[in-house]
């Protein structure tokens, strides 16, 4: 069974995402424990591929019987695993927490929902196993198609969000498509092995170069590179709240993850710097952003808009990292792959839980968190502190062996933005933090009645449901997904020792 | 001037292109965006199949008892994947159009200007 597992993680999901809305007729709550059972499944598939890598490296199966360079290809490598685990244990986690956010939000329709978070997630899965060109361009406007669906729920803003992430997110497929065509007209191939070796053999040629310019601005796109990243924003901040929490942590790490797969399998090595100089314009398109990203996200009010806005942050670290174009360079990028998925999970899933409990999303009124809500409070400080990069949590590590990729490379200027986004990451996080803990909280819990709706600036927090704290359904994906920051962080030598270094 | 006309395609390709990301980053009308998108989308699909064009090529079917040279015969495979490629393009298509009935029956208009100024009105 092991030759089948790259193809047993993302086709299970593109099933049963036919099964989940037609089960969701019958009876509603059936669609989630579908959708929870395949995600679970391809969870596990992902970890035996990890572990199956790890033991015997890189293995690969063929569509059909027909024969790469021919036929498609799918290939699970060290980094393949490793991607594809992270986005299915935050999926499962975001899943699970997310239900009855879910039950709110799309009332009546929960078999559709499900049906397109796991189209969401067969896409994103499929990007990270395939290894044919053209496929990942088919798997990227699938999860590209769910994404824009899912956004589009989220009330009269969400509309208009969801309609331009649709136009810039197509248009980034759309370059993609261009760019592989260049490269098929000089290679002859969809293959990524096969392009790699073909390339190698011959000299530069100006349409693979274009090509390559092509495949990067598509691929920022997706990934929100600045200043490719202006769909971000809006769709995460107007999304639904159960939707922002999925896509945030997971969809733009995927797009991140394709453009690393175009420097490790498509280019020669150092083709991307030496030829076209693409290595070049992700390191300072991605120091611009983390600086720009960090600047804005310290003056928004909402928190879901203060996250994405760091998510384009931490996304220009993962740039740099690729950026760099080193074995230690790319390590980093995949080490802040993960931490950026876990941080933001946790980071999104507190302030769903808050949503849920209160309400609210607003800084201000975000006063008495600390009191009400301490166990979401606490898992909200451990992302934050994450992000701001403090040891033991993961996003310490990452930070660190970026800063050696770059030092190793002479570019001391990006110490200086890790060190300058650091602390202001710290100041926009802990303005939160401090909002939460340390303001006075209100005088009594206030009633579900006594805010008026639409209110622009609630100071206290108001309470909805009959306890302030989410239930263990939320709560314990939350605590694990900080609680993951925190172990993976100390056991950080092992991930890239085991996983990581053999893989880049 | 034969050089000009023999990639007289590709002319056409970059403009299409052009007028295609035009549509959809320029115009403020939703629908032309939606045309933008459309027409680059078709771009990308002639780029595709003029490239997969061959001088005398023909046909790439194979008749019982016929020895072809692969010279002989058009390169299917970008005919195929374009295949692909018009579904997907199909896709995106109608799934825009669905959002764009929802957002007009919801504002009344199809101008992103107007949505975003009753969105503020409102808030």
């Amino acid at each position: 069974m092991t030759a089948q597992l790259p193809a047993l993680i993302p086709l299970p999901l593109l099933a049963l995402s036919i099964l989940a809305p037609v089960a969701g007729m019958w009876r509603q709550g059936i669609a989630f424990w579908l959708a929870v059972a395949t995600i679970a499944f391809s969870t596990a598939m992902s970890a035996w591929a990890l572990a199956h890598v790890i033991a015997h490296g890189p293995m690969s199966y063929e569509f059909g019987g027909w024969e790469p360079p021919l036929g498609i290809e799918y290939v699970v490598d060290h980094v393949a695993a490793f991607v594809s685990l992270i986005v299915m244990v935050v999926a499962l986690a975001v899943v699970v927490a997310t239900r009855r956010m879910a039950e709110q939000e799309m009332q009546g329709r929960q078999g559709l929902y499900y049906s397109l978070v796991l189209l969401l997630l067969a896409g994103l899965t499929g990007i990270v196993v395939t290894a044919d060109l053209f496929n990942l361009f088919v798997f990227l406007e699938i999860s590209s198609l769910a994404g824009y669906a899912l956004v589009f729920h989220g009330g009269r803003k969400g509309m208009l969000a969801g309609y331009r992430y649709l136009i810039l997110g197509t248009l980034g497929g759309a370059f993609y498509l261009l760019g592989v065509a260049f490269l098929y007209f000089e290679t002859g191939t969809l293959n990524m092995a096969h392009t790699l070796a073909i390339l190698s053999a011959s000299e530069a040629t100006a349409p693979v170069s274009a090509g390559a310019v092509f495949i990067f601005i598509g691929l920022g796109l997706k990934m929100a590179l600045v200043p490719l990243h202006l769909w971000l924003p809006d769709a995460y901040t107007f999304a639904p709240s159960s939707v922002n929490t999925l896509i945030a942590p997971i969809m733009t790490k995927v797009g991140a993850y394709a453009m690393l797969r175009m420097f490790l399998s498509v280019f020669p090595e150092g083709y991307l710097i030496d030829e076209v100089p693409i290595g070049q314009a992700l390191i300072v398109l991605g120091a611009i952003g983390v600086l720009v990203g960090a600047v804005v996200a310290f003056r928004q009010q909402d928190i879901r808009r203060l996250l994405a806005y760091s998510s384009i942050s931490q996304l220009g670290f993962i740039a740099i990292g690729i950026g760099l174009a080193t074995p230690l360079g790319f390590v980093a990028a995949l080490l802040h792959i993960m931490n950026h998925a876990l941080m933001k999970g946790t980071l999104f899933l507190a302030v769903m839980a808050i949503r849920l409990q209160t309400g609210v999303s607003e800084v201000p009124a975000l006063a008495g968190l600390g009191r009400h809500l301490p166990v979401t409070a606490a898992a909200f400080t451990v992302g934050a502190i994450a992000m701001v990069g403090v040891p033991p949590t993961v996003g310490f590590f990452s930070k660190w062996y970026l800063s050696i990729a770059a030092v190793e490379q002479d570019l001391w200027v990006i110490l200086a933005v890790v060190l300058v986004s650091s602390l202001l990451s710290a100041a926009y996080l802990f303005r939160v933090l401090e909002r939460a803990y340390f303001a006075p909280p209100p005088a009594a819990p206030d009633g579900p009645h006594d805010q008026p709706e639409g209110e622009a600036r609630r100071t206290r927090l108001p309470l909805l449901g009959a306890t302030w704290e989410p239930r263990v359904d939320v709560l314990l994906p939350l605590v694990l997904l900080a609680a993951a920051t925190i172990v993976l962080g100390v056991l950080n030598v092992v991930v890239v020792r085991h996983v990581l270094e053999p893989g880049t | 001037m034969d050089e000009l006309a023999a990639r007289f395609p590709y002319f056409m390709i970059a403009i299409l292109l052009a007028v295609g990301v035009w549509g959809m980053v320029g115009k403020r009308n939703l629908v032309k965006k939606l045309i933008g998108l459309n027409v680059l989308q078709s771009a990308i699909i002639l780029f595709f199949i003029s490239g997969s064009l061959r001088d005398g090529g023909t046909v790439p079917i194979l008749f019982p008892g016929e020895h072809g040279k692969a010279e002989d015969f058009v390169n299917p495979l970008p005919h195929v994947l374009m295949l692909t490629a018009i579904v997907v393009s199909v896709a995106v298509t109608a799934v825009a159009l669905a959002f764009l009935k929802r957002i007009h029956r919801e504002f009344g208009t199809v101008d992103e200007a107007e949505i975003l100024s009753e969105m503020e009105s409102q808030s």
